[in-house]
């Protein structure tokens, strides 16, 4: 049974047919890449699996339960984890509070009033900092951060809550090549007990990290298969080269 | 050690504990310092008010402590939460009610009863509004609850003043002085060290309040709320229990109000007074508590002051001050003094920094 099964998805905006029997399937630990031309309908499948667009059509199971019509916060409850892509980081708090608020999600109201988990989740804290790189600037505010390693606290914070999914749109958009790099070796260790839908436009990236890839076209699904298969898929480099 | 802080960005290394370790302390060292000096400041020159001020200024002093009090309601739901409501005198002024009929038709003055209803009446009537604004399967919009507030604050007034039993448009004069056993609170030095005492503990809990750990959440909810309901955060409970909380001191200002003017009339339920406290906040700085209450001291003050020496134009006066502040000083008067940093401040407990005996 896959950790996530999204299947028929149907998404229709107006007159515009985003997704049009759209289907991705993802089994546990495993990294896989979404990826298609610009309008493929890629952010708008992954807003249909996060919860922050309903489909007009199909069903999104998610840990053998179907998740299809819950909000955000009980996907969030279930073990999903989305990274926006726009950065939305809190500017004004410091990264530790960004960090402290994805951790506490899930206390009880009275744990936060008498902040009772405050102390014990001081260590997990730093060692996400840490794991992020970004633990000599816990006490900046998130605001004074480059592009990029708002990138790394989103992610962070996105991972606090120990997700089995984590959904990344775009991660490494408008990072610089060690960025990229850095971002990628900062994804390997979580393989261990989550898995990751990434989105991206760098397929390099995508191919050094992932081990299987959806390809969309207008909409619905070109290809699927593992990364050396999708390579050789006649169809995906055709659309690839008509864009290009 | 700079340097090594330096190469964290790049290196691949894995433990960075120490420059993490030996950073905090100085952070937290400068991140807190001129807010309590602004609070104690504020707390003598309340303390001693009454022995300096004319007896007619200390009532006056006692009106603009109750109505700090209103203010810090909506800094919480506003200045914390990022709930705009316009629609905060209707829990004000419909505790001011209740106090006032419960004086009137059941001759129930004791402080120990009156306080207590009308804060419960604030709660309720703001649990009800607010349940039904914010607790929806999806978030409400912020001008939904802006203009659901103001209707409800300005359907309350009308109410009020076609209710025949309610006094109508006269509201409820002479409403007797509240009691505690046979003393009698009325104006003067004792009844404003009351409020000053009540505002006091009020503020402390308030303060416990948003700087916990749920303070944390508030700040997530007011920056962010979309973001915090993909964390997992129950977004419109977190709302709805600080609308409550506004709601609950809301009309404990209310009942203090009601029975030191000694009468209630429609305007304390309506948008007039509603949009007065959101002035008050916005003047003096949202979501720093104190601002609030500078703000409303500041503003009632002005007010007074200009109305005795500028009769005819002190309002228009009054409008081009506000509107100056909210124009160049959005953060309200506050910021002259008080960074950003300090302002959002830190939640929770100060960690035990352990390890803090770094090099």
């Amino acid at each position: 049974m896959p950790l996530l099964e999204a299947a028929g998805i149907k998404k229709v905006f107006g007159k515009l047919t985003a997704l049009d029997g759209a289907a991705l399937t993802v089994g546990e630990n495993e990294f896989h890449g979404l990826i298609g031309p610009n309008g493929s309908g890629k952010s708008t499948l992954m807003k249909c699996i996060a919860g922050a667009e309903v489909p007009t059509q199909g069903k999104v199971s998610f840990v053998n339960a179907d998740i299809t019509a819950f909000t955000p916060t009980e996907r969030a409850r279930a073990g999903m984890s989305l990274k926006f892509q726009i950065t939305s980081v809190l500017p004004s708090l410091t990264l530790y509070d960004n960090i402290l608020l994805a951790l506490q999600a899930q206390c009880s109201l009275l744990d936060l009033v008498f902040s009772r988990t405050r102390g014990a989740l001081h260590d997990q804290v730093m060692t996400m900092l840490t794991q992020f790189r970004l633990a000599n600037r816990a006490f900046d505010a998130a605001a004074a951060l480059s592009h990029g390693q708002q990138q790394w606290l989103e992610i962070a914070m996105a991972l606090a809550g120990k997700p089995k999914l984590l959904l990344l749109d775009e991660p490494t958009g408008g990072m610089s090549l060690e960025e990229r790099r850095v971002t990628g070796e900062l994804l390997q260790p979580i393989k261990k007990h989550c898995s990751l839908v990434i989105v991206e436009h760098d397929l390099d990236f995508i191919r050094d990290i992932c081990d299987r890839l959806t390809v969309l076209d207008q909409g619905k699904v070109l290809a699927s298969g593992t990364v050396s298969e999708i390579q050789a898929n006649t169809s995906v480099q055709e659309i690839y080269l008509r864009r290009a | 050690m700079g340097a090594a802080k330096q190469a964290v960005q790049v290196e691949v290394g894995d433990e960075m504990d120490v420059p993490v370790i030996d950073h905090a302390p100085a952070e937290r060292g400068t991140a807190r310092k001129i807010l309590p000096i602004v609070e104690g400041v504020v707390l003598v020159a309340a303390l001693l008010a009454p022995l300096v001020l004319q007896d007619y200024l200390t009532v006056f002093a006692t009106r603009v402590i109750i109505l700090a009090l209103f203010a810090l309601s909506f800094d919480l739901v506003w200045g914390y939460a990022g709930i705009m409501s316009f629609g905060q005198a209707l829990f004000f002024g419909s505790a001011g009610y209740g106090v006032a009929l419960l004086a009137r038709d059941l001759d129930i003055t004791n402080i120990v009863l009156v306080l207590p209803a009308g804060t419960l009446i604030g709660l309720t009537f703001a649990l009800l509004l607010g349940g039904f604004l914010l607790l929806g399967r999806h978030p409400s919009s912020v001008i939904f609850v802006s203009l659901g507030t103001l209707t409800g604050s300005y359907a309350a007034d009308r109410l009020a003043r076609g209710w025949y039993y309610l006094g109508g448009q006269n509201g409820i004069p002479s409403i007797a002085p509240m009691s505690l056993g046979t003393y009698e609170f009325t104006e003067g030095p004792a009844f404003y060290y009351l409020v000053l005492g009540i505002l006091v503990v009020v503020y402390l809990l308030c303060r416990f309040l948003v700087r916990s750990q749920f303070g944390l959440a508030l700040a997530g909810l007011r920056e962010n709320e979309q973001r915090i309901a993909f964390f997992g955060y129950k977004a419109q409970h977190l709302k709805a229990i600080i609308f409550t909380i506004g709601g609950a001191v809301a009309g404990l200002a209310g009942s203090l109000y009601a029975f030191h003017e000694g009468f209630v009339w429609p305007n304390m339920v309506g948008v007039v007074v509603s949009t007065q406290v959101v002035l008050y906040v916005l003047f003096g700085g949202s979501g720093t508590l104190i601002g609030a209450v500078i703000g409303t001291v500041i503003v009632e003050g002005v007010s007074f002051w200009l109305s005795d020496n500028y009769r005819d134009v002190w309002p228009i006066i009054l409008g081009l001050l506000l509107l100056l502040v909210i124009l160049f000083r959005p953060l309200g008067l506050i910021s002259f003094v008080l960074g950003e940093r300090e302002r959002v401040g830190s939640f929770g407990a100060k960690p035990k920094e352990k390890r803090n005996a770094a090099p």
